[in-house]
This record gives structure tokens, C-alpha cells and sequence, in this order.
């Protein structure tokens, strides 16, 4: 068994005194892990850093061996992310979520294409946050727990959504939410791509994500507390952006 | 393959050790055993005497033969000045430099989300109350330049506030690096710290 693919290194654990194994997350084969023999080595050290771009080569004998990797670098992204405090803290979310949501190789291309851009973005503070807000929006859609934002679900409307209902994710607008509306989760208009993207309201969206990405999605699905990674991060963006 | 048990358990112990597999830890043993006066049993004492006295430092975390290792005893190196540290290996590797006059403070290990290594597993409370208690001055985060040695570099500084200059060792070409073989990472770290000549 051997394929080639284009991958992002989300983790690298020692394996023995001189090997490594690293999990990856590429475009067709999903998140997969394997061996790096020599992997532990100074040399290649410096490739092998979360975040990293790399060509990936994988061989096992068997399809459910966990195989070897032979790995050449496309590009790091280590300068990016250790010359930035929220890049750092965005790249440690980004990789404890994947980790954390996503099954061993189980494809999930579209997620990829959208990680990868979003890790191009590291070192641009100014963008990252709602970046990062959409690619978390991207991730519950694609773990089956996508919000429906298209309509309110009560009347139908598509103007003046400002609810989203926290059973079933799908928009209401101020009208159908009547009396219900301190039950509902605020929509900030972010979250619809219409406004300013301010600061507020890119913290109200990653309230609106966090909230189903706790409680949908970490107690339904993983059946375990969501990564510090993540609420390291939101708590950092909203720090500075306050600043 | 030796015929006597206590020298294939003294074999596998050796491989244990890093560096050595079964075959190494096989000729390493051979060649106590002929050296016997000379290093098995000068080695054999010095091994029982480390195992009854090593011990970690209660201030640093460094590891010494008394409760207070030698730089912390030494009024010489309360300078104002602390260095952390990931772990021993680091210290001693900072102490062969001969460069840094002040005293340390090993963490013991880095921040890791996926490891699940919070700051209640490594010597951060410790550090902060250090901070304080021996008047330092400056902070200087000697921790690797990985994803998780800088993270938990930010994690400290925050910890330690705005008030207290926090410093951390520069990212870029080695004594002896050459551009053609360095990552790219390396030589963005490089670049953007430049300095004028």
C-alpha cells in the first residue's frame, strides 16, 4: 500500500530514540498518521513542526498498518506562528480542534483546503480572528453540525435574523423569536457576512461557535471537554483586540 | 549471547539507557568486565553513591547531591537575573557556555494542549513566587524554538506581567551554519531579526 498527498503536520510524538511518528491532515486521505524514521533526528527537526506544509509519501504492507512516512518540506510555517503571540495561539487551536474533531482517515476535503489557507494567514493578526471564526464555522459544517443561517426557522423570512436556536442551529429572526428570544444565542451579523466585522462581533461569533462546538460537538460526538487550545486563543483575540 | 543471568540483566538494563541498544549495551558490558579494577567497580561505586545522593533542588529543579544545588547556594549568582528553562539538560547546556552569571529555574517540561501538560504540571507557580521572593530583575525564557516552547514562553510572560522585563534568547543562524542548509523558517527567524553591522 503507498499513496503521495500533499499534507498539514498537526502533531509529532518521539517514537523510540530516533523515530517519530507525526499525524498529519491531508486532502484526500484525511487525518492519517505514520512513522518517521529518523524523525526525532536535529536535522529534521525544524520540518517537522506543527503547522508545517509537507509532501508526504506513505508505504505500510497492510492498509491498516499505521505505515512510514517519508517527508519533504513544501513550506513552514514555524517563523510565522513563533513571531506572533496570537498566531502561536491561533496554530495550537487550530491543531488541538483538528485533532480533536476529526477521525482517522476519514476525508475531509474541503475542511483541508480551507485549514490550508487559513494557516497562510498566519502572521496577518489583523485578519486571523475572522478567519479563524469562518474556518470554525467550516469545522462544525463538516462534523454534521453545521449552523443553518439561510432563513428564519420559525417564519421563513431572510431578513433581520438575529437568533440562532441552540437545539437545532438554524437562524430566527427578531420577529419569530417573540418571546423566546432570551432562550435563543445571539447571531451576530458577522456570522451572515453583512457589517463591519468589528471586534464585538467577531467575539460574539466565536461565543455563537464555541457554544456548539462544547456542546454539540465535544459532548455528543468526542465525549470529552474541548481543548484550552481553543479557549486560549478566543480569550487572547479578545484581549487584544480590546487593546 | 552471555550464559550468565546477572550479566544479561546487567545487558538489558544498559540497553535501556539512551543511546545504547542490545548490541552496544553488549559490548559496553565486555569491556567493563575485562576492565574490571579500572571502570566496573569505580563505576559500580559512583552509581550506588549518585543513586543515595542525587537529588532535584527544592528552589531550581536542578539536579545536585543536596537539597540546594551549588548555583542556588551561590550568593555570587544572585544577580537579579533568572533563566528558565525547559529541563536539566538545557541548564547544563547553559552552564557550558559559561555566559550566563545568574541563577535558573527548570520547568520541567513544556505547556501542551495535546499532551494535556497544564501549568500545574511544570514549576510555573513555583517560578512566579521566585520571582518575588529573590527581588529579580529580569526573566530570560531560554526555552526551545518549538511550537510548544514558545507557547509556554507567552504563557509565562503573561503570567509574570507588563512590570517585570521578560526577555527571551534570539531565533537564527548558528556559529557555523550555513545559509544553503538552513530551513526556511530559520532564515525568516533570522531575517526578520536582524541586526545593523
Amino acid at each position: 500500500m503507498e499513496w503521495r498527498d500533499h499534507g498539514i503536520l498537526l502533531n509529532v510524538r518521539r517514537h523510540g530514540e530516533s523515530s517519530a511518528i507525526i499525524d498529519v491532515f491531508t486532502e484526500s486521505h484525511g487525518r492519517h498518521a505514520g512513522v518517521v524514521r529518523g524523525g526525532a533526528s536535529r536535522k529534521i527537526a525544524p520540518v517537522l513542526q506543527p503547522g508545517a506544509q509537507l509532501d508526504l509519501a506513505w508505504r505500510a504492507r497492510l492498509e491498516d498498518h499505521i505505515g512510514t512516512f517519508q517527508v519533504e518540506p513544501v513550506r513552514s510555517r514555524a517563523a510565522a506562528a513563533l513571531g506572533s503571540r496570537l498566531a502561536l495561539a491561533g496554530l495550537n487551536a487550530v491543531v488541538a480542534l483538528t485533532l480533536f474533531c476529526l477521525p482517522e482517515r476519514e476525508v475531509h476535503g474541503a475542511l483541508y483546503t480551507r485549514t490550508e489557507q487559513l494557516l497562510d494567514l498566519l502572521g496577518q493578526d489583523e485578519l486571523w480572528p475572522l478567519a479563524y471564526l469562518r474556518w470554525e464555522q467550516a469545522l462544525l459544517e463538516d462534523m454534521g453540525y453545521g449552523l443553518d443561517l439561510s432563513s428564519c426557522a420559525v417564519t421563513g423570512v431572510r431578513e433581520g435574523l438575529a437568533y440562532v436556536s441552540p437545539k437545532t442551529g438554524r437562524a430566527v429572526s427578531t420577529g419569530g423569536a417573540g418571546e423566546w428570544a432570551s432562550r435563543l444565542l445571539p447571531l451576530p451579523e458577522v456570522m451572515l457576512g453583512q457589517g463591519d466585522a468589528s471586534a464585538n462581533e467577531i467575539a460574539q461569533g466565536f461565543d455563537l461557535t464555541g457554544f456548539f462546538l462544547r456542546q454539540k460537538l465535544a459532548a455528543e460526538l468526542v465525549h470529552k471537554p474541548l481543548p484550552e487550545a481553543r479557549d486560549r486563543f478566543v480569550a487572547l483575540a479578545n484581549r487584544l483586540a480590546q487593546a | 549471547m552471555s550464559s550468565n543471568r546477572d550479566i544479561d540483566a546487567l545487558i538489558d538494563m544498559m540497553a535501556k539507557l539512551p543511546g545504547l541498544g542490545p548490541r552496544s549495551a553488549r559490548r559496553a558490558v565486555l569491556h567493563l568486565i575485562r576492565k574490571r579494577a579500572l571502570l566496573l567497580t569505580p563505576l559500580a561505586d559512583l552509581m550506588q553513591t549518585v543513586a543515595a545522593t542525587a537529588r532535584e533542588c527544592v528552589t531550581c529543579g536542578n539536579v545536585g547531591t543536596s537539597d540546594t544545588c551549588d548555583i542556588c547556594a551561590s550568593p555570587k549568582r544572585a544577580t537579579g537575573e533568572l533563566c528558565v528553562v525547559e529541563d536539566v539538560a538545557d541548564l547544563w547546556a547553559m552552564e557550558r557556555s559559561g555566559v550566563f552569571k545568574g541563577r535558573y529555574h527548570v520547568l520541567g517540561g513544556t505547556l501542551s494542549a495535546l499532551d494535556a501538560v497544564g501549568p500545574e504540571e511544570l514549576r510555573i507557580p513555583k517560578l512566579i513566587s521566585r520571582v518575588t521572593d529573590e527581588s529579580i530583575t529580569e526573566v530570560i525564557l531560554a526555552l526551545n524554538a518549538t511550537v510548544d516552547g514558545q507557547t509556554t514562553a507567552h504563557y509565562i510572560a503573561d503570567q509574570l506581567g507588563a512590570d517585570l522585563r521578560v526577555t527571551s534568547l534570539a531565533q537564527g543562524v548558528p556559529i557555523g551554519g550555513e545559509l544553503d542548509y538552513l530551513d526556511d523558517g530559520t532564515i525568516s527567524a533570522a531575517l526578520r531579526a536582524r541586526k545593523q553591522v
